[in-house]
């Protein structure tokens, strides 16, 4: 493992994040307020219509979004709080970037070879381990997935050419 | 004494063999589950939800709800071992819980929080007992207005209640309202929200959002802390046991106040985590030596745990009397109950003894042997966490991912896993409370079918609300509670203006 990373300098200031989300809440409610209002958003001859109930959620969303823009706006000592520091950035991005590719890999290669390589990079990465631990790690976790979801459960996982190759798909 | 008959034949479902076995196994997920940063009781039980749609409905909701008694269990150790909290409603624990084990009284620490849980689960369930009948008494009274004044209510009552970020909650509730209209509207038939795209059609799945706000969002929290854990040694010999024992009963009154903090929460759906820091600050305001809180005192331990455990247990009593679930893992339990094919409601314990009987037969004995557990167990436990990072981290993930793809067996559910895993992260870091949002996405549906139902019966008119006893007493509770915040601020701004 890589020695703790000392850097304590703001990456993003709290301030900031609350006004981007804020931002974002006040697009999102308008955009169901919108959609809603093309369906119907009226009160029927039988009560609401079906864009009544989203289109007041909304219009609400985009309110409540509106008013902490506001107010954050005018806390300017918010600007000084961090949100996150750069150092904790480092380490999130070092967990969410490899997260990413897996997730995204799941469909072509299926989730069991994907889960190894997984696991086998993280300890490549952040550990120091004997080659083989490294190799028998991930093999044994995803032959307990295996056993567990195909044979105990019956509950079929996502998977891709290597389990065709070898006869399980 | 009815509830005594129907308690026997609870017993009898829940402690055949086969109905133990997965107690026990419920209970020993729930602790590995509960010491596991990133793997709680509301995601950990949602990601074993589809494990169980071919079980029996009662043995299906024994497993899972001893999965939530081991959990609770279970965020004890690492909150005072590593001060690491596992579990939100244990974050309270590590106050005095660690101070404690730095001072070597580990042992101690863990018999009193685990000891505490037991008490609090215990008076919760006794609760449950007595009130269970007394909900099946006024079960025909209920139709869509009535249920929807009970929505109504609960969702007031979040509001009311985050008196700091009444604003932030309304935001996370209205997103998961949003949320939920998504896909076909089961009144008239037509699309909504989905905006042209096929894989919307079928609306949000709750149980991606809880996997994806409450477990990636927790383990990015977590690794911002650092790659590695460090924690006491834990040890926990017979004889520490018994000394805390001793000591306890002098905190009896702390625990009472306790309980009843926490069975109140759970029953108003506060849910757990707030009520241990509520208990945790009564007991400080009315304990003799308050300034030695936060220093190691036992009774800093016994109280936001007898108050968690005592939430958690109550929670569930909403959830299948009302619909209502108390927190977000009631939440995902009712969401077991619908796929199992129950109506929670005052009907099922009516309609479904057994099932109601047997789970409350089953969290007496669940608790009493997740106790036994936890208490032999320590080390082992303990143990989970000196896996290296490396290791343990990428395994939670698979897990997650696997999780939210068995839920719908679609692989676009890990990809919006993912996007609320960001959200989540981002929301807990400003202050967005992820409950309300999770309750509305369950409830959302639900709460404005019963509103069109209710229209329809009333042609239109809202008097309906008001129309009976029960109806109109919940709706007025309703609008007293969502107005108090505003009402409280207005009373410092005159004060306030006064003042100066």
């Amino acid at each position: 493992m890589s020695a703790p990373q000392q850097d304590d300098r703001s990456a993003v200031s709290y301030w900031t994040m609350e006004a981007v989300v804020a931002i974002v809440l006040i697009a999102l409610g308008a955009l169901v307020a919108f959609d809603s209002a093309r369906i119907g958003a009226r009160w029927g001859d039988d009560g609401p219509q079906a864009g009544y109930f989203p289109f007041y959620v909304g219009v609400i969303l985009s309110l409540v979004g509106a008013v902490t823009l506001f107010t954050s706006l005018r806390r300017t000592l918010a600007r000084a709080h961090s949100f996150v520091s750069r150092g904790q950035l480092r380490l999130i991005l070092r967990l969410l970037v490899p997260f990413l590719v897996f997730v995204v890999a799941i469909k072509p290669l299926g989730l069991y070879a994907t889960s190894a390589i997984f696991i086998a990079y993280f300890m490549w990465r952040m550990g120091d381990f004997a080659w083989w631990l490294s190799a028998l790690i991930p093999v044994g976790t995803v032959a307990v997935l295996f056993l567990m979801f195909e044979v105990w459960f019956k509950v079929p996982l996502p998977k891709g050419p290597l389990e065709a190759m070898l006869g399980l798909g | 004494m009815e509830q005594f008959a129907a308690l026997a034949q609870g017993f009898a479902v829940a402690a055949s063999p086969e109905n133990f076995v997965l107690m026990l196994v419920g209970i020993l997920l729930g602790v590995i589950i509960g010491v596991l940063p990133g793997l709680g009781g509301a995601n950990g039980i949602a990601i074993l939800l589809p494990l169980t749609f071919s079980m029996n409905p009662t043995s299906a909701i024994i497993m899972l709800s001893c999965i939530y008694w081991g959990a609770l269990f279970g965020g004890a150790i690492t909150s005072i071992l590593f001060n690491i909290p596992g579990e939100p409603w244990s974050v309270a624990t590590t106050f005095d819980g660690y101070p404690l084990a730095q001072q070597g009284r580990a042992g101690t620490a863990l018999t009193a929080a685990f000891t505490a849980s037991f008490v609090g689960a215990l008076l919760a369930v006794l609760l449950i007992t007595f009130m269970a009948p007394l909900v099946a008494s006024f079960a025909l009274r209920f139709g869509p207005p009535e249920f929807f004044s009970v929505y109504l209510l609960t969702f007031c009552a979040f509001i009311g209640m985050n008196r700091g970020a009444a604003l932030k909650t309304v935001a996370s509730m209205m997103i998961g309202f949003g949320l939920a209209a998504v896909g076909l509207d089961t009144v008239t038939g037509q699309l909504r929200l989905t905006f042209g795209f096929t894989e919307m059609l079928k609306g949000f799945d709750f149980l991606i959002a809880v996997i994806g706000l409450f477990g990636i969002g927790e383990i990015l929290l977590t690794i911002e802390e650092g790659l590695s854990f460090r924690g006491s040694k834990a040890r926990l010999s017979l004889r520490v046991v018994f000394e805390t024992w001793r000591e306890l009963p002098r905190y009896w009154l702390s625990s009472l106040r306790s309980a009843g903090v926490g069975c109140l929460m759970g029953i108003v759906p506060g849910g757990a985590t707030p009520a241990s820091f509520m208990a945790y600050g009564v007991a400080k305001r009315f304990s003799p030596d308050a300034e030695q809180f936060g220093k190691g005192q036992v009774e800093g331990v016994v109280a936001p745990e007898t108050a968690a455990h005592a939430a958690g247990t109550t929670a569930l009593l909403p959830m299948m009397a009302l619909g209502v679930p108390g927190s977000p893992t009631a939440a995902v339990l009712l969401g077991g109950l619908l796929i199992w094919g129950l109506q929670p409601g005052p009907l099922l314990f009516v309609e479904q003894k057994d099932f109601v009987w047997g789970l409350i037969a089953s969290m007496y004995l669940g608790n009493l042997t997740g106790l036994l557990v936890v208490l032999s167990g320590v080390p082992l436990f303990a143990a989970i966490l000196r896996i290296p990072f490396a290791i343990i981290a990428p395994v939670i993930l698979i897990i997650c991912a696997v999780g939210a793809y068995t839920v719908h067996n679609s692989v676009f559910d890990i990809y919006l896993m993912f996007a609320f895993g960001i959200v989540g992260y981002v929301f807990k870091k400003l202050n967005y409370p992820l409950a309300p949002l999770v309750l509305a996405l369950v409830l959302g549906d639900r709460a404005e079918d019963s509103f069109r139902q209710s229209m329809l019966l009333s042609q239109g008119s809202l008097g309906i609300f008001f129309g009976s006893g029960i109806a109109g007493t919940l709706t007025t509770l309703a609008i007293v509670l969502l107005v108090w915040p505003l009402l409280g601020s207005m009373r410092t701004r005159s004060r306030r203006a006064a003042t100066t």
